[in-house]
Order: C-alpha cells, then sequence, then structure tokens
C-alpha cells in the first residue's frame, strides 16, 4: 500500500503537514512534528530511490487518469537522487533548526515559519517527482513563495527587501516558464514529459518551440542564479534566517538544475540543445560564472554573502557540465549536484553557528572566533577544502569528472577554467580562515563559547558525509551513471 | 604482524599520535613522551620494513575505490622506502631536537605544533607508501595543508605572510598544473597506476611528451624549480624543526620523490630518452641550482641562505629525474636522503645558535664558533657533506649525478653541477670559518653565551656522524636507489 502510494506520499505528506503545523500551539511542538514529517519523507526518499536504482521506473497516475491526460508522477533515477537529496537536507537541517530558529524567529511566527518551510519542502520535492511541466510550475511556484515569505523572516530589516527583490526575480521567472510551457501546449497539445518526448521532434523546426526553449531556459535560469540571472542570490542568503540559508543553498539551485536537465535532455530530447546555440550559450555563460562570481566572493564583507557568490560559481560548474552534455559532462554534473549540497550546507550551518553566537556573519566582527569555536572552524576548513576540490572531499570528485568531460571534447580553456576557479576558491575560503584564526579578537576579548551540540552535530554530519564521499563514491557516482543513461537516452 | 598493517601503520599512528598529543596538551612531558613514543615507534616500523623489502616482500594494498579504477592504492618499491626511511628515522631525532628548542625557546601553542608535525610525518609517509598516481596526490595535498599551521605558527604579520605564499604556490601549482597533468595523463591512458617502465608510452604523441612533463615538472611545486621555489624561503618564518624536517627533509622530499615516481613510473626513463621530453626542461633544473647558489649568496639570514641552498639542492635530484640516465636517476635518489642528513644538521645548527645565542645573521656570528663549538662543528661537516666532499656522504650522490651527466653526455650539465659546488663551498664554508676564526663585530668575546640545550647538540651530533658514516656504509640507500633506478 505505502510502497505504490510512495511518490504521491512524498508530496502529499508535507503538504498536508504544513496547515496542521501552523495549527500546533507556539513552543517545540511545530519543531518536532516538522522533524518528524522531514525524516519520514528522507526514509520514504531513500526507499524510493532503492526501487528505481536498478533501471526501472515508477509511473504514478495521479487519480487515476492515465497520462498523458491526467498527471503523471514519474520516477526514475535521476529525480529519485535529486528528491533524496532534498530530503536528506531537510532532514539534517531540522535538528540544526530548533536552536538557530529559537534565537532568530520570534515565538509566536515559529509555528508559521516551520508550516512555510514543510510548504517549501513539498514544492521542491513536488518539482521533482512531477512528469508534467504545467505541474511542475505550480510546485515551483509553491517552493518559491513559501521561500519568499521564509527569508523576508531574517532578523534585519533588509531582509524584507531580500525578499521583494527574489519575489520580483523569481515572478519573471516563473513567468517565463509559464510563457514557455503556454508556447509548447500551444503548439502539441500536451503537458507530460515523456509525452512531449515524442511530439516535440516533429515540430523542431517550428520557432515557436524555438521560442519557447529560449523562454523556459531563462525562466530557469533565474530559478538556478545561473550567471548573469543570479541578482538575487546574494542578498536572499545573506539576510535569510541561517537555517533557511542552509536549506535553500543546498537545494533550491540544486532542484532548479534538476529542472533544467529534465528540459534539455528530456523534454527536448537530447540533441535539440546541440543544434541549437544553447550548449556554446551554456558553456560561455558557465565559464563567465565561475570566474567572475569566484571573483566577487573574493571581495564580499560578509561570511555568509561570500559563500552566496561562491554558490553563483558553483552552479557554474554544474552548467558546464549540461553544456557538454557528455556522458562525462552530466555525470559531474549530478555529483555536483549532490556534493555541492554537502559542502555548501556544511559551510552554512557553520557559519549559522558563529551568527548564533555573536549575531553577525560581517568579516570583521568574526576576528579569531575561530580559536574559541575550534569545532565550527574546523568545519569550515574541512567544508571549505572540499568546496576548493581537495582530493579526498566530495568536491574533488566533481572536479575531476568535469575537466575529465572538458578534455574529452579536447576543451582546454573549460579544463583550464575549472581549476583556476578552485584556485580563486582558495583565496576566498583562505580569507575566511585567517580572519577567524590568526587576527586577534576584538578589543574586549569577549570569550565565546562553542556552539551547542544540536547545531554541531548536523553541521559534523555534513563535515563527514565530505570525506565519505570523497572516498567512497559507489553512492553518487553509482547513481549519477544511471541517472545519466536515462538522460542521454534517445526517444524510441 | 603482516606487513600491509606495518605500512598502514606507518601512516595513521602518526596521526593517532596527533590525537594523543592534543589530549595530552596540558601536561607537557607526557606530550612530549607521546611523540617520543610515536616517532620511536615509526623508526621500528620503517626499519622493519626496510629489511621485509630487502629479503623481497612485496607488499601492496588497495583501501578504497573512490572512482571506478582508481583506487588508494598502498605499495611499498625501493624508492618510497628509500624516501620513508629517511623520513621516519629523522623524525625521532628532529623530536628530540624540537623538545630543547621549542623550550629553550619558549614558544607558543607547543601542543598545536606537535599535533601537526605528527600529522605532517604521517602524510609524509602516505606519500612515500603511495602505489598510484591518484594516493600520491591526494597524500601530497594533505602534506601541503597539514604543514600550513606550522609555518603560520607565530601568527605574527610576518608568519601570516609568508604561510600564505607558502599556501598559495603550493595549492596554486598543485591544482593548477598537477592536477592538469594528472587529468591529462588519466584522459589518455585511462590509468594511473605505477608501472616499471612508464604507462604513457605509446599513449602520447612525443611531440605533447615534453608539454605534460613540464606541467608535473612545474605543477610538483614541493620541488622548487624556479620559477615556483618561493614558498620554500617564505616557510622559514616555521620554527626551526619545522625548517629541519619539514622544510629539508619531508615536504621538499615528497616534491622531488614524486617528480623522480612520475619520471620513472609514469614516463618512463626510455620514453623520456626517446621523445627528448625533458630536453629544454632540464635546464630550468640547471638554472635553478646555479641561481638559489647565487642568491643564497647575497642572504646574510642564515635560515634563509640555507633555503635557497636547499631550492639548489632539490635541483639536483630533479636533474637527476631529468636526465633519465640510470646513473642520474640513481644519483638523484641517493641524494634524497645524502641531502637530508647534511640540510637537517646545518638547520638544527641554526636553530641551536637561536635558542643559545638569540642570533640570525651570519654577519653576526663572526666569533661565535669558540663559543658554541659543537654547533658550529655540526654545521662545518653538513657544509662539507652538502658540497660533496669525502669523507661524507653527500659525496656520493654529487658523483653518480655527475657520472649520469656523462653517461647522458651532458658536458655542460656536469659543469653546471661542479660550477654549485665551488658556490655551495662560497657560502656555506665562510660561516663555521668566520665562527671559529673571527671576532664579533663590536669586538665582543661571547663568555654568557653557552651551547643549546642537550637534546639539541644530541640530534646534532647523531645527524652528523650520519653524514660521516654515509660516506663508509651507503649501502642501505645505495641499494634501494639502485634498484629504483633499474637494477642494480
Amino acid at each position: 500500500m505505502i510502497e505504490e502510494n510512495l511518490s504521491l506520499l512524498l508530496v502529499a505528506i508535507p503538504l498536508l503537514a504544513a496547515p496542521i503545523a501552523a495549527m500546533l500551539p507556539k513552543g517545540k511542538l511545530p519543531w518536532l512534528f516538522t522533524l518528524v514529517v522531514s525524516w519520514v519523507c528522507l526514509g520514504m526518499a531513500g526507499w524510493q530511490l532503492w526501487l528505481v536504482n536498478d533501471g526501472s521506473i515508477i509511473s504514478y497516475e495521479l487519480g487515476g487518469w492515465e497520462p498523458p491526460w491526467g498527471i503523471e508522477y514519474r520516477i526514475d533515477a535521476v529525480n529519485a537522487f535529486v528528491a533524496l537529496i532534498v530530503a536528506g537536507i531537510a532532514a539534517v537541517t531540522l535538528p540544526y533548526a530548533l536552536r538557530s530558529v529559537e534565537q532568530e524567529i520570534p515565538l509566536e511566527l515559529s509555528a508559521l515559519f516551520y508550516a512555510a518551510f514543510l510548504l517549501c519542502l513539498t514544492g521542491l520535492l513536488g518539482i521533482t517527482l512531477t512528469g508534467d511541466v504545467f505541474n511542475l510550475f505550480v510546485f515551483l511556484e509553491i517552493s518559491s513563495l513559501s521561500s519568499y515569505a521564509l527569508i523576508s523572516m531574517g532578523r534585519q530589516r533588509r531582509a524584507l527587501t531580500a525578499a521583494y527583490q527574489y519575489l520580483i526575480m523569481g515572478t519573471i521567472g516563473a513567468t517565463f516558464l509559464l510563457i514557455g510551457i503556454g508556447l509548447i501546449y500551444a503548439e502539441t497539445g500536451s503537458l507530460n514529459m515523456m509525452d512531449l518526448q515524442q511530439l516535440l521532434p516533429a515540430t523542431f523546426e517550428h520557432r515557436t518551440i524555438h521560442t519557447a526553449f529560449a523562454f523556459i531556459v531563462v525562466g530557469v535560469g533565474l530559478k538556478l542564479a545561473m550567471f548573469p540571472l543570479h541578482l538575487w542570490l546574494p542578498n536572499a542568503y545573506t539576510y535569510a534566517p541561517s537555517m533557511i540559508t542552509v536549506f535553500l543553498a543546498a537545494t533550491a539551485t540544486k532542484v532548479a538544475v534538476y529542472v533544467m536537465l529534465r528540459i534539455v535532455f528530456t523534454v527536448f530530447s537530447n540533441g535539440f540543445a546541440q543544434d541549437t546555440p544553447t550548449d556554446d550559450m551554456f558553456l560561455l555563460v558557465g565559464i563567465v560564472g565561475v570566474i567572475v562570481a569566484s571573483i566577487y566572493a573574493i571581495y564580499q564583507r560578509d561570511a555568509k554573502r561570500l559563500l552566496a557568490y561562491s554558490s553563483v560559481a558553483q552552479v557554474g560548474y554544474m552548467v558546464l557540465g549540461i553544456a557538454f552534455g557528455s556522458a562525462l559532462g552530466l555525470t559531474a554534473t549530478m555529483v555536483h549536484m549532490f556534493n555541492h549540497a554537502l559542502m555548501k550546507g556544511a559551510l552554512f550551518m557553520a557559519i549559522g553557528a558563529l551568527v548564533y553566537r555573536i549575531g553577525s556573519s560581517h568579516i570583521d566582527k568574526l576576528n579569531g572566533l575561530g580559536r574559541q569555536m575550534p569545532w565550527t572552524f574546523m568545519a569550515i576548513v574541512i567544508a571549505g577544502l572540499s568546496l576548493i576540490g581537495v582530493p579526498g572531499t566530495a568536491g574533488f570528485i566533481s572536479k575531476w569528472y568535469l575537466v575529465l568531460a572538458a578534455l574529452e571534447q579536447n576543451n582546454w580553456i573549460t579544463a583550464v577554467v575549472v581549476l583556476v576557479g578552485s584556485l580563486i576558491a582558495v583565496i576566498y575560503l583562505w580569507k575566511l580562515v585567517e580572519v577567524l584564526f590568526f587576527r586577534a579578537a576584538g578589543d574586549a576579548e569577549q570569550t565565546v563559547k562553542e556552539a551547542p551540540l544540536s547545531l554541531l552535530i548536523p553541521m559534523w554530519i555534513l563535515v563527514i558525509a565530505n570525506i565519505y564521499f570523497g572516498l567512497n563514491t559507489d553512492l553518487t557516482v553509482g547513481v549519477a551513471q544511471s541517472a545519466v543513461q536515462i538522460l542521454r537516452a534517445v526517444p524510441q | 604482524m603482516s606487513d600491509q598493517w606495518l605500512v598502514l601503520l606507518a601512516i595513521f599512528l602518526p596521526f593517532a599520535g596527533a590525537l594523543g598529543i592534543a589530549l595530552c596538551g596540558r601536561w607537557p612531558n607526557l606530550r612530549e613522551a607521546v611523540t617520543l613514543v610515536t616517532a620511536g615507534a615509526i623508526s621500528l616500523i620503517v626499519i622493519t620494513l626496510f629489511l621485509r623489502v630487502q629479503q623481497g616482500a612485496s607488499i601492496s594494498f588497495q583501501l578504497f575505490e573512490p572512482l571506478p579504477g582508481i583506487p588508494v592504492f598502498f605499495e611499498v618499491e625501493p624508492l618510497g622506502m628509500l624516501f620513508a626511511l629517511v623520513a621516519g628515522l629523522l623524525w625521532i631525532i628532529t623530536s628530540i631536537y624540537a623538545i630543547g628548542y621549542m623550550r629553550g625557546h619558549h614558544e607558543k601553542n607547543q601542543t598545536r605544533f606537535y599535533a601537526m608535525f605528527a600529522i605532517a610525518i604521517g602524510s609524509a609517509m602516505g606519500t612515500a607508501f603511495a602505489g598510484n598516481l591518484f594516493t600520491l596526490f591526494l597524500w601530497y595535498e594533505i602534506l601541503t595543508v597539514s604543514t600550513y599551521p606550522l609555518v603560520a605558527h607565530a601568527g605574527t604579520a610576518e608568519a601570516r605572510r609568508g604561510a600564505r605564499t607558502y599556501l598559495g604556490i603550493l595549492l596554486g601549482t598543485s591544482i593548477g598544473l598537477q592536477l592538469l597533468a594528472i587529468l591529462i595523463t588519466y584522459s589518455i591512458t585511462g590509468t594511473l597506476d605505477f608501472r616499471q617502465g612508464g604507462i604513457l608510452s605509446g599513449y602520447l604523441d612525443p611531440a605533447w611528451a615534453g608539454l605534460l612533463f613540464a606541467l608535473f615538472v612545474f605543477g610538483i611545486g614541493k620541488a622548487a624549480v624556479m620559477p615556483f621555489h618561493r614558498w620554500l624561503p617564505a616557510a622559514m618564518v616555521a620554527p626551526t624543526p619545522v625548517s629541519a624536517l619539514l622544510h629539508a627533509v619531508a615536504v621538499v622530499k615528497a616534491g622531488v620523490f614524486t617528480v623522480l615516481k612520475v619520471t620513472i613510473y609514469i614516463f618512463g626513463a626510455d620514453f623520456i630518452l626517446q621523445s627528448g621530453a625533458s630536453d629544454w626542461l632540464i635546464w630550468f633544473a640547471g638554472g635553478t641550482i646555479l641561481l638559489a647558489s647565487l642568491i643564497a649568496m647575497t642572504k646574510d639570514n642564515l635560515k634563509a641562505r640555507l633555503a635557497y641552498s636547499t631550492v639548489s639542492q632539490l635541483s639536483y635530484i630533479v636533474l637527476g629525474a631529468l636526465l633519465a640516465t640510470k646513473m642520474g636517476l640513481l644519483g638523484g635518489s641517493m641524494h634524497i636522503a645524502m641531502h637530508a642528513m647534511a640540510k637537517i644538521t646545518l638547520f638544527f645548527a641554526a636553530g641551536a645558535i637561536l635558542v643559545a645565542a638569540h642570533k640570525s645573521d651570519i654577519s653576526d656570528m663572526g666569533g661565535l664558533g669558540r663559543a658554541m663549538p659543537i654547533t658550529f662543528g655540526a654545521f662545518l661537516i653538513g657544509s662539507l657533506s652538502i658540497i660533496g666532499l669525502p669523507p661524507f656522504g653527500g659525496m656520493w650522490s654529487k658523483w653518480y649525478l655527475g657520472m649520469g651527466t656523462i653517461e647522458a653526455g651532458q658536458w655542460l650539465l656536469l659543469c653546471v653541477l661542479l660550477i654549485s659546488s665551488l658556490l655551495n663551498i662560497a657560502y656555506l664554508l665562510p660561516i663555521p670559518i668566520r665562527a671559529f676564526f673571527g671576532k664579533a663585530k663590536d669586538g665582543t668575546t661571547y663568555t654568557q653565551v653557552r651551547e643549546a640545550p642537550a637534546s639539541c647538540l644530541a640530534a646534532m651530533v647523531i645527524t652528523s656522524l650520519a653524514c660521516l658514516v654515509l660516506f663508509f656504509y651507503p649501502n642501505p640507500f645505495y641499494e634501494l636507489a639502485a634498484s629504483a633506478a633499474g637494477g642494480k
């Protein structure tokens, strides 16, 4: 019974849980409830991945309406993998949330906060699981609207402008996506992804389809924070509550990358992007994004903003993998989605722990904190090494595949760009490390205690995962490779 | 105990030791005991392993497989054994020295110092026993990162600047050039295994071999071939034991060791000779030998002078590798051990002078030898061994390197070696001579100055005697180097 409805439940449970959480009395109860829901989701997402990892496909017809007329949830290794990332990060973030949210969110809002969080989770899981492009748009809006609300709850009033900015940009992106979907529907009369895969090739010559494709790529690109459509991201990440920064940084952009993969490779079957200038555009945008965003990161004076720019650069790596379109390139993108969630999750958690203790993430306030909070500091160093891509960490695996993909196509420039990006990461991370460890603590020499265990344990789970997945890639590379086969499959 | 466990212990025991050191931080005597016990155990382990290798045991095993076909793989082969033997045996001696030095010099954060030191040694062991290029690179990078806190130890602006240069150049070259070279190697051959005779032959157009080799040689920044040598002088801000063991032995030798490994097991000596991959590259090594020696002469700070001397001596080994002849490889490999013994003695002496007389500039050391005869005696022996005079071990490696140039018909390079020996004399010998026979600038005699703490002296005496012994009995290192270079 559960197994048959697994995919639906994975979306329905958090969706139904959201209003319940909103109605719970203030206190720890909403948090506890959300925690349980997220762990249940993780269990189901793991189960689901296990079911499809052998290459099989789960197709679930919503309400018993057969596709392409009804809405279909279609699960293969690609989206089961992304769903696992989303559910996994939610499950790790929530134990962290308790103390962090207690401090940053007014008590009377906490129930609503967790309700919005559950809606956001619903939206992200829905995007990954659905096999229907319009349904995808609906879930995208659910996740976006809830994340605007979540970001606006940040401590500083600037969170409001950040959320507003994101609202405007996000809405433009969603509108573009909707226009694209509408054009496709007008041309083919279908919204089901697999159905579209069959129908679209006949219309590949049509201007309408090219226009639709362009609208969709730009719309998703906005959600993805693909350079130069990233302008909303630094503010949103900087001013959002710490826990939301962790969650969004580790999941939201990954889900958008997934949407891009699905659209480019499944809906428009593999080859369309290569026949149009799209892949060259991705390549250009990826290269410029990696370099420029990394350089921006060097000059940031706020640790969260620094990492936010680094996220834009990391998205550039994933876009490069899409641009190659080869098995190696897509493996790199899929693996980096997972690994980047691990490293940015750990890093934002560590910065969140600093914020928890001193109330600011401005670099001038962090002087010498590393010596007073050694565990948090070590977490930053190790996750930072993973971000740089030092061997033995997860980040190395992604870079490895990406550079191999570049070399395979004799694309020397990109190979060098990827490595140069790593070197710039050394610069901006070491700036942080030096401030934390070597600069003398502020004039008051106040003693700051190490972060509480409820923050440290989730942080270190992710840190250790960074090392584990750098040494054992059975899960990441294994699943990514079967996912890539599905993405690159030629439609019959 | 099986051999496999010995290798694992050699690598991971120092890490366990570091944990023990961190836990015993509150009780300095216990903490130092942990260091000494771990270091002692490591010396026993490397000696046992050496004996097993001599008996002909072949040890190799796999730990994980992070990427399909690219495992974390360990293998004990002669060259790695040689490096491990040198680093392992010198750690215990350096530890004895460090205890006297760190206490005599009242350094802060000693717990962190000893713990990071142990981790660095563990990483050096990992580098030595790495069985493929990926594993080697893994440990190479761990070694870079773990020595960073040691360089930045003092925490002053100068130390931070030095450490930044250190990390910047080492990570920059290794990620920007070496990793690229590794990836190219993998993408054309599909493997990163170390094989006798190399893996590239037949896959790589000889015309491109020189470029790939250059990516490797410059990418292995730890070998300090100019123009990527700046990190080594910058690292001299570290406490002297770090300069002695890490920046004269473990870290820098990990660099030239990697160059030798790549030469022998990735390119293969024959392929290099056929393709002419090192034709122009070798002049970078030759140039570094001479230029670094010349720069060393201009340095008045003793540690800076020794650092440039190390840069120059490292290029001897790179030169041996790039010659790719049997004698060249043999001489280069032996120089790992010979230079290590001599240079660590010099650094020990430099540290002793700093602790006992608080002097770091050579021009201030006139007449100091009469107050510190043991220290300057050791310095003299170390200098003579570096120059390559009998009866000291340094002679042998220079001898074989010279033979290597003749074998390759590179007469000009032979001249480079000979000129460099003269330069060595010019920048090293005046120091002990002035100390023994000269006078202090202001004419004072050093009645207040006494020798450094006994543990510092003991360490110096041991290593300088080792320089002497290695002249008469270089066999262990000779045999390892010879079988690495291909047959005896």
